[in-house]
């Protein structure tokens, strides 16, 4: 199948006071075309930082993307001046926030914010605008969509927000919808309303959709291929059955460890990864998971290693992933 | 008199049964008032409703629901941080819900609470000792600076971190080491019951198995009984012995977690536990999910009957009616639910 979107060696460097903190540091991967795809790992691993390096969303300075490409429909997006990755941006990739109450303006209509992206990409009129988003707001199950679409985003709740940030995002028809943790701040019965509805949405329209979350879970149920990242690098990638069967670097086998499981036995303990996540700033040439890896050995020391394949697309950056099936066996 | 009759009734119960804590018909309203002088009041929001429920020496009781179910604003009640508007709260037999100040000091030595946001409920200006230690001086529990300082250092020993952290300042800490200096606090005063209020949500997911296995051997370790309140059905389900389901100020479920998950009864409780995605990609592909509809209503307007039927996949006429009573339907497996097996007839 043909990617929409492939990202080649992206690097994205933050030059702060007190150093520079390479939130991104040479990821690669693509998206075909109406697939999902999860990027999964914990706050301050650059998930959220790859994707807005993608919509040119990096304020700059203090952040630089460093190198890489990112050839979205044939084209470098990291070439395009302003006024060209404007018209990329929310028209043909667009993306879904985290929060819905602040990603939304308090002092603009619904309509308005609607008819915004409706006029200003599509060449809409006007009034083919008003109509529009009434309709969009309906695709996106909001129930009396005529009245509501009048409204200011204060009078809706969490949950109907995130419904407007999908109507927006889906208003001009992208090739690529990039939802970074879209339901983390809302309720699980409305995350579930959600990430269903996006599924259905991106299936009926042919969009691809990239999920970031921290929500293992998330992953399992609704993306065929998942990317693991850890301090700025992708250290597992590959179809999601891959990668919950038989996870192949320490980070992700202890991820999955830590989690409590709705289905899992009485008086199972479960098995945190022990210390933090490591300072960005200066981090020196070695495996960074190291310091909190239960397999290390002397190579992870003073060798970065590099993302290889295992098995068809799963591909694992650990010296050890091949004998980690055995080791993880014997250590538990 | 009456008051004194009730409580050498209840202090016989509490012997008899083994519970720590009993809460019958809990309520509380909170009033919405308009106008700027002469403030009247308009409504009530009823964020608890009629919660009955107890908790065992030793157990952890979950209380899972989603925002503005009530269950945190039932866990302050029981600490009476909220004075609630009915009910009873009997801790260790004695009802807390008239107390002064004053009478509630010792039972606030024995009920602590562990909040949600690491960053909001530490003082800042406050070091990481004086905050462990606070509770200390004010209980008078230690007598000269050797012995509080030893303590302190103690108690940050056994939550996992250095006593030399002691002189450093909440936000030299990360989340999960803050929410540990949270729990050190809550520890301070050897308190038997601790209220868990949303204590891993903040958290990372790496982070989060390192509180929740603390918080599990720290129960071992001192016999601690807990109120473990979250929104989370995967981590209720993993540290708690019962769970209660709340929606909208009522509890519509109590059973094992085992039986609660194995044995749903609730709609809602099928619905919540259909919501919450496995992480397994080959067991996900074959679950029947129950997606509900709509929001959850205000707790000012809730609706007529059972608060539930405006989103219920199972609702029938019946269900309009007036707002089931939680009800016995297998030993220990209490449902509030016309619908549900061996409920009975609605009266």
């Amino acid at each position: 199948m043909a990617s929409v979107l492939e990202i080649r060696d992206l690097a994205t460097y933050f030059h702060t006071h007190d150093g520079v903190v390479k939130a991104v540091d040479g990821i690669s991967y693509e998206v075909d075309e109406g697939e999902t795809l999860g990027i999964v790992g914990e706050s301050g691993c650059g998930k959220s930082v790859s994707a807005l390096s993608v919509m040119g969303l990096i304020a700059d300075p203090p952040g630089r993307i460093e190198r890489g490409e990112v050839i979205f429909e044939g084209q470098n997006l990291l070439e395009l001046n302003d006024a060209e990755m404007r018209k990329v941006r929310g028209n043909r990739i667009s993306m879904v926030f985290q929060e819905p109450m602040t990603s939304l303006n308090p002092v603009l209509t619904i309509e308005r914010q609607l008819t915004e992206t409706l006029e200003l990409h599509l060449g809409m009129t006007k009034n083919a605008a008003k109509t529009r988003s009434a309709e969009l707001l309906e695709m996106v199950g909001i129930p009396d969509p005529a009245r509501r679409v009048k409204g200011y985003p204060h009078q809706m709740s969490g949950g109907m927000r995130q419904r407007v940030m999908i109507a927006m995002a889906i208003s001009c028809n992208p090739r690529l919808i990039i939802a970074d943790e879209p339901t983390t701040a809302l309720d699980v019965t409305i995350q579930a309303q959600i990430l269903e509805l996006m599924q259905s949405l991106c299936q009926e329209l042919g969009t691809a959709l990239i999920i970031i979350t921290h929500n293992l879970g998330v992953v399992a149920r609704y993306a065929r291929r998942v990317n693991v990242m850890y301090a700025g690098k992708i250290i597992e990638k590959g179809t999601a059955r891959e990668i919950y069967a038989d996870p192949r670097h320490p980070y992700t086998l202890g991820l999955l460890n830590s989690v409590p499981r709705l289905d899992e036995e009485r008086g199972v303990k479960l098995v945190p990864i022990e210390g933090l996540p490591p300072d960005l700033i200066e981090l020196p040439e070695r495996c960074s998971f190291v310091p909190r890896c239960r397999y290390a050995v002397e190579r992870c020391m003073h060798e970065i290693p590099p993302l290889e394949a295992i098995a068809g697309e799963h591909l694992s950056a650990c010296w050890r992933s091949g004998e980690l099936a055995e080791v993880g066996e014997k250590a538990s | 008199m009456v008051q004194t009759d009730r409580q050498t009734q209840t202090n016989q119960t509490a012997s008899q049964n083994g519970n720590i804590l009993e809460v019958r018909d809990l309520q509380m309203h909170f009033p919405v008032t308009s106008g700027i002088i002469f403030q009247h009041k308009v409504a009530d929001i009823k964020a608890v409703d009629g919660v009955s429920f107890s908790i065992k020496k030793g157990e952890t009781l979950g209380l899972v629901g989603e925002s503005g179910c009530g269950k945190t604003t039932a866990g302050r009640c029981i600490l009476q941080l909220y004075k609630p508007t009915g009910g009873d709260v009997l801790f260790e037999g004695q009802r807390l819900n008239d107390l002064s100040a004053r009478d509630m000091i010792p039972f606030r030595r024995k009920m602590q609470i562990i909040f949600q946001d690491p960053y909001g409920s530490l003082n800042p200006r406050m070091t990481c000792g004086d905050i462990i230690g606070e509770p200390l001086i004010i209980h008078k529990l230690t007598s000269g600076k050797g012995e509080y300082n030893d303590r302190i250092s103690e108690l940050l020993t056994v939550v996992g971190l250095n006593p030399y952290m002691a002189d450093r300042y909440p936000h030299e800490f990360s989340g999960g080491q803050r929410q540990r200096i949270g729990i050190a606090r809550a520890l301070a005063v050897n308190p038997s019951f601790i209220v868990c209020d949303e204590p891993v949500s903040a958290l990372d997911v790496s982070i989060q198995a390192q509180v929740i296995n603390l918080l599990e051997e720290l129960q071992d370790q001192f016999g601690l009984t807990y109120l473990f309140i979250a929104h989370d059905l995967s981590v209720v389900r993993h540290i708690s012995d019962r769970v209660a389901v709340m929606y909208l100020g009522h509890i519509v479920e109590v059973a094992d977690r085992d039986e609660l998950h194995e044995n749903p009864q609730h709609p809602y409780t099928k619905a919540l536990l259909s919501a919450v995605p496995i992480p397994d990609p080959v067991m996900e592909a074959e679950r029947e999910r129950v997606v509900l509809t709509g929001d959850v209503p205000s707790p000012m307007n809730p609706p007529e009957g059972c608060v539930f039927h405006t989103r219920c996949p199972a609702m029938i006429d019946d269900c309009k009616r007036g707002m089931p009573e939680l009800r016995e339907i297998s030993p220990g497996h209490l449902v509030a639910c016309i619908r549900a097996e061996g409920y009975g007839a609605y009266e």
